[in-house]
């Protein structure tokens, strides 16, 4: 049997990449409404929906680090290998940054974020204007490389499984999926 | 050793003897706009926001021996609300919030002034917002000094009452109906 990643690693992995796709338009379609009820309701679900990818990536991190990923096939190229183990790291590196960089803006526009309304992150940013708009662009920059990353890592795991014919996409494919 | 306590205690009564010499015959009646600070407090999807009303202007009285006798106009133009946020700030003076076009001023007005004991006082009196007033009280804490005493408090009120977000912001459940108006007001003497 060819190794797997651990069913938890598994569901961590599809249950935060659907969490991203979700919370990432939700972000697109948000910003361009103008202020109204629904507006704010949703800026407080996108934040809520932040903090609880924040959680399960820290998680999913302690996971990764403690249950080495199985190893990549040897058809592949040392280059490739490396390229791909860089482009994985990048991928957790951004999952952190990402909802960081959204609670620092929230911070820095004078806005808490409070999860669900019931638990209070602490403000690390005092209310600064400026600093808010930068941490806007660095959120928006961070969003737009996660989404040209992932954009390849979609396309190798289909080549992978179209082209090289190997188990790199189905052995994080939930068992159920497995044809 | 002896003459230095001495020389202190003397100056201690005679500091003491002077604070309320003051106090007696001042009557505060200027307010330090400058000085003072006009905040309200309100929650949005259960997170608390400050903002602050950068205009005021008051006309007030207060003789610290007949508290009871203070009374005050106090005017805020609303043009001068902060919410916090620039977007917050174009939206509030809408016709389903304060219709600032409208309604300019917000205005309260003292009627009764009880002392609570200590420094502490309940202000009573009519609050007009948007064409709507409704009578209001809330306690102030007196704080003495010279040559400018203060005055903190909270004027705790429920926009609904107003009419403060009509139409779509009319329910409590993403912009919360009770909102703190917390104050700290700086007071001069009357000029002489």
């Amino acid at each position: 049997m060819t190794p797997r990643y651990t069913p938890t690693a598994i569901a961590l992995h599809w249950l935060i990449a659907f969490g991203i796709l979700a919370s990432f338009s939700l972000g697109l379609y948000m910003t361009d409404l103008s202020l109204s009820p629904t507006k704010l309701k949703l800026y407080s679900w996108h934040k809520w929906a932040g903090v609880t990818l924040f959680a399960l990536i820290v998680f999913r991190l302690g996971w990764r680090l403690t249950h080495p990923a199985p190893a990549l096939p040897d058809t592949m190229s040392p280059v490739l290998r490396r390229a791909a183990n860089a482009a994985h790291w990048l991928l957790y590196g951004l999952m952190i940054a990402i909802p960081v960089s959204g609670w620092l803006m929230s911070s820095a526009k004078g806005f808490q974020t409070v999860w669900f309304g019931l638990v209070p992150l602490p403000d690390l940013l005092a209310k600064d204007a400026a600093l808010g708009d930068t941490l806007k662009d660095v959120h928006e920059f961070l969003n737009f490389t996660l989404l040209g990353l992932v954009a390849i890592h979609s396309a190798a795991a289909l080549k992978h499984h179209f082209i090289d014919r190997d188990t790199v996409l189905t052995r994080m494919l939930p068992r159920a999926l497995k044809s | 050793m002896r003459t230095t306590s001495l020389t202190r205690l003397t100056l201690t009564a005679a500091l003491a003897l002077g604070l309320t010499g003051t106090a007696h015959a001042v009557e505060y009646g200027t307010l330090d706009t400058a000085a003072s600070k006009v905040g309200f407090r309100y929650s949005q999807m259960g997170v608390t926001l400050d903002g602050e009303f950068k205009q005021f202007s008051a006309e007030l009285h207060f003789d610290p021996a007949r508290p009871e006798a203070a009374s005050t106009t106090f005017n805020v133009p609303l043009a001068g609300i902060d919410t916090g946020s620039p977007e917050g700030n174009d939206e509030v003076k809408a016709k389903t919030w304060f219709d600032t076009a409208t309604h300019p001023v917000a205005r309260f007005v003292s009627s009764t002034v009880k002392p609570l004991g200590g420094n502490r006082f309940e202000v009573a009196g009519q609050l007009s917002i948007k064409g709507k007033t409704r009578p209001v009280s809330f306690p102030v804490t007196y704080t003495p000094g010279t040559p400018t005493a203060s005055f903190d408090g909270m004027l705790p009120l429920q926009r609904g009452d107003f009419a403060i977000g009509e139409g779509e912001w009319s329910a409590f459940d993403i912009v919360a109906n009770k909102v703190e108006v917390v104050f700290h007001l700086v007071a001069k003497p009357l000029a002489q």
